[in-house]
């Protein structure tokens, strides 16, 4: 029984804002029953040292993310516009504020 | 294996199927190895969901989880100091302490569920004996002061291991090493200064740091692990980049490091041939005993049985906890489904 149960505690994602005006960012996994849970757990884990002002927690098999690879073809159309890089421009030295 | 779909760093089912079908391509280097080999040597980390060779992969787990289990087996030799602190300050620090350890098996179990493990199966796996610790935390913590040392010598010399470890290739386990160094410090400052404390006591509370000190000192030089010259797994780990320095070149540095320490705290590191080597520009120091480091890790150490029967007890008595915790997850769940309909 107990065995079927740990296994119904899902994975959860947490995502921790460290100050205001910053992003909340992936701190790592918890195993929790409920979101509830989770958000305390998140706190007594990974906030122990005034680490965060805000925390998000997000059911692991609720994320979609991107193919396996970091860098595969998904990410290629940004590959050749170096146009988009403001370096791409020459403009003359003796131009201001520019 | 889990069969969840999740994200960030974990790795699903399905992608980890594909990237299996990528080494059945024959003897040809395929585009994960060429991509994992280059990720390597360019100094760069290997995510989760990366392509990784079997070994790495079984290597990272077994590694993770051998370092989780014993920071959540670490709790026990100064948890069992908690109710008997000499005051409510030390109580208070010690607490804190060992909450820190277990976040710290948590910070690793989280690390080690990025490649599929899962932490229940890891827990089974250790209280069955299938997986080890580190050996350091089969011994017995006899008096307070035992409590000192172990946040100077034994939270030091972890604090040598893993600062390496914080550019360890697989990144997870170093992004996990990087929270727990920072934490670390606290605890090896919170043991020097209780040891200093007793210092400045009276001759029985220096007699006690002294005999802690001459108890702690060999089995903390054995964290290191085998020497060099027997230690099998470590040229593969060292290709791979999981492991920066030898063991005994990690060991060299803790002594160097320490021996400064000791004579600030005034007490003798119990060696008699250790002494400083000015042609080497390091310290000489003494065998250790390979005959007692191999004993307790196989299973003979002081308090090995007594360590795993605790930490399947405390797994035993927390079933109905998480029971609990399940079936009320599931009667909200419902309550709402309900509602909603």
């Amino acid at each position: 029984m107990s065995e079927e149960i740990r296994h119904e505690w899902p994975l959860f994602e947490v995502f921790v804002r460290a100050k205001r005006g910053l992003n909340h960012v992936h701190v790592g996994s918890l195993r929790a029953a409920d979101h509830e849970m989770a958000l305390h757990h998140a706190r007594d884990l990974y906030t122990r040292r005034n680490e965060g002002v805000s925390i998000w927690v997000v059911r692991s098999d609720d994320v979609v993310s991107s193919g396996p690879a970091e860098k595969d073809a998904f990410f290629a159309p940004s590959g050749d516009k170096v146009y988009r890089h403001p370096t791409y421009y020459s403009i003359p030295d003796s131009v201001p504020h520019i | 294996m889990s069969e969840q779909t999740t994200a960030g760093d974990q790795m699903t089912a399905v992608e980890r199927t594909t990237a299996g079908e990528q080494t059945t391509a024959g003897e040809q280097t395929t585009a994960g190895e060429r991509a994992f080999a280059e990720t390597i040597a360019k100094d760069q980390r290997v995510e989760p969901r990366d392509w990784m060779p079997e070994g790495y992969r079984k290597t990272m787990i077994r590694q993770i989880a051998q370092h989780a289990h014993s920071e959540i087996i670490g709790m026990q030799p100064e948890g069992a100091w908690i109710t008997r602190a000499p005051t409510l300050r030390r109580k208070a620090i010690l607490l804190a302490k060992v909450q820190d350890e277990a976040g710290h098996g948590l910070y690793l179990y989280s690390a080690a569920e990025t490649l599929g493990a899962d932490r229940g199966d890891l827990t089974r796996r250790l209280i069955e004996g299938r997986q080890k610790y580190s050996s350091i935390f089969n011994y017995p913590t006899l008096t307070f002061a035992d409590v000192g040392v172990i946040g100077w010598l034994v939270d030091g010399a972890a604090i040598c291991n893993q600062v390496p470890l914080c550019r360890s290739s697989f990144g997870p386990y170093a992004r996990a090493m990087i929270r727990i160094c920072k934490e670390e410090s606290f605890h090896q400052r919170q043991g020097y200064e209780l040891l200093m404390t007793m210092m400045s006591g009276t001759p029985e509370q220096r007699e006690m740091v002294q005999d802690a000190t001459n108890r702690w000192w060999w089995p903390s030089l054995m964290m290191f692990g085998p020497p060099d010259a027997d230690s099998p797994n470590s040229a593969q780990s060292m290709a791979w980049k999981i492991k920066r320095h030898s063991n005994d070149e990690l060991r060299q540095r803790f002594v160097d490091m320490t021996v400064p320490q000791a004579e600030a705290l005034g007490v003798t590191l119990p060696d008699p041939e250790l002494r400083w080597n000015a042609e080497r520009g390091q310290h000489d120091f003494g065998e250790i005993d390979w005959v007692e480091f191999k004993r307790v890790i196989a299973g003979g150490g002081p308090l090995n049985a007594q360590r795993i029967a605790h930490r399947r007890r405390a797994d035993e008595e927390g079933a109905w906890v998480r029971e609990a915790a399940a079936a009320h997850a599931a009667k909200q769940a419902a309550r709402r489904a309900g509602s909603d309909a």
